[in-house]
């Protein structure tokens, strides 16, 4: 699409951090200051005897996951974090989507790290040809870049949310199912670090968009919701046709589509919205989930154990003191 | 807590109190509360703020607490539940943890609620991601039910 000419915030003042309006700003710039990483600290070389083990379909399929997660970071780095930044009601919102934005283009060039290690110069020119002609890939792209070129901020935030917290997931499978077998253990660790960034961001612009919310007629209210679920639908459509196309080479698009119901209930619940897949097909293979997070297997659920292991525990006396976090 | 200060929480209007069993901590952006909303049971919030005066809990509670995306144990804990915990008396009735989170942040998922639930010598019972799935809540409501009870059968020696 030609793009109108994007709007820049307008009246710059100078920013005072000694002044705030909300602490969810400083709270999430902190956070994001602390997470910050460079794919430069992760050691991807050691990756490289685990690489020639896979086939080399495995390795044409990780290479145009790659690819479509590269793009997508472009895209929120470039045009999506920014074009939210007129939209901001706080200055300190403003600072912290270029600060967003910067970690999604060191996303976009740690994949160009990992193959640069891994790969050969004429592999990975094929990887991004295949990138700019698959047309799910092209779509799903083209869907939200006209919600960051379209005139409703609120509606833009929803759009970026959705990329955040669901677009990515189809992508992010596969670093985790190697990671499950033992396989590119140190790309894996970059991803985790992606990951964590994008549950940051997602929740972030989630936030910012409920805050957005308020004070609105319940129309409007109603009319962004229904919206949002008629996004989802057509981009949950338009990725499951994109995880086909990439996983049924390897036979593992069922095991992909429940991670993205399952995440596509996180991204709506960062808008505020109740899941919408129902426990039945958000069962993702605890494999994946443990590479994810190592707490999230159902041994941590105290409340499914049997009976007999119940061991309660009796809080002790404990000084002031010990409560020095 | 001293009898002066016990007597000065009175004069406020004693609103620091809860004899409530399930007490919970939530930022701005809700999450949490939306979840202990939807299991429709009796809860207390912490004040959002730590210059606030925290709650003060009357009866065996379990606590429930997220955790944001931290790196590391430090931080983990929000200031306004560690502001709770200090007040001895708090501790002591502590039963158990609930802890609310993302498991995008990897291996601190719910790490708050760990910490707590090891300091407190409890268990850290559930742990749900951001406003929990109406699974979760059932899941919640009645094994909060089945905790309670069992606590008081061992309370209440036949």
């Amino acid at each position: 699409m030609t793009p109108d000419k994007l709007k820049l915030a307008s009246h710059v003042k100078a920013i005072n951090w000694n002044r705030i309006e909300d602490d969810k700003d400083v709270e999430v710039w902190n956070r994001l200051v602390n997470n910050f990483w460079l794919p430069e600290k992760v050691p991807l070389s050691n990756d490289v005897q685990s690489w020639a083990t896979l086939t080399p379909d495995e390795q044409l399929l990780t290479m145009r996951v790659f690819t479509g997660l590269t793009l997508l970071d472009t895209l929120q780095g470039t045009v999506g974090a920014v074009s939210l930044i007129p939209d901001a009601i706080t200055q300190h919102e403003e600072a912290v989507y270029t600060n967003i934005a910067f970690m999604e283009s060191v996303h976009a060039k740690s994949y160009s790290s990992i193959f640069s290690t891994l790969c050969s110069t004429k592999e990975i020119d094929e990887a991004f040809r295949w990138s700019i002609e698959n047309p799910n890939l092209q779509k799903k792209a083209q869907i939200i870049e006209s919600y960051y070129y379209g005139d409703d901020p609120l509606k833009r935030k929803i759009a970026s949310t959705l990329l955040e917290s669901f677009l990515f997931y189809s992508g992010f499978y596969l670093p985790m199912y190697w990671s499950s077998r033992a396989k590119l253990t140190n790309t894996a660790d970059l991803i985790r670090l992606i990951i964590r960034d994008e549950a940051v961001h997602g929740y972030y612009i989630g936030y910012k968009y409920q805050k957005g919310l308020e004070g609105l007629s319940d129309e409007r209210k109603e009319e962004l919701k229904a919206y949002t679920f008629e996004l989802m639908f057509e981009l949950y459509e338009n990725e499951v046709q994109y995880t086909h196309d990439l996983y049924d080479s390897v036979g593992l698009a069922e095991d992909v589509k429940k991670f993205l119901h399952y995440n596509a209930n996180k991204a709506l619940m960062n808008l505020g919205y109740e899941a919408m897949f129902p426990a039945a097909v958000t069962d993702v293979n605890p494999a994946i989930l443990s590479a994810l997070s190592p707490n999230a297997d159902e041994n941590h659920d105290f409340f499914s154990g049997s009976g007999s292991s119940y061991v309660i525990g009796k809080a002790v006396n404990t000084e002031d003191d010990d409560w020095d976090f | 807590m001293s009898a002066v200060a016990a007597e000065s929480a009175v004069a406020r209007g004693a609103s620091r109190y809860t004899s409530s069993r399930l007490i919970y901590f939530s930022s701005a952006s809700d999450n949490t509360h939306r979840f202990m909303v939807k299991l429709g049971i009796e809860t207390a919030r912490m004040p959002l703020h730590t210059y606030e005066e925290t709650l003060l809990a009357q009866e065996p509670f379990v606590l429930v607490l997220p955790t944001y995306g931290g790196e590391n144990r430090l931080g983990a804990v929000p200031k306004q539940v560690i502001k709770f915990l200090n007040v001895a008396e708090n501790r002591q009735l502590i039963r158990g943890v609930i802890g609310a989170g993302n498991t995008n942040f990897g291996d601190t998922y719910c790490l708050a609620g760990d910490i707590v639930a090891e300091k407190c010598k409890v268990q850290h019972l559930y742990r749900f991601e951001l406003m929990g799935t109406s699974d979760d809540v059932d899941r919640v409501r009645e094994g909060l039910e089945e905790f309670w009870t069992r606590l008081s059968q061992e309370r209440t020696p036949l």
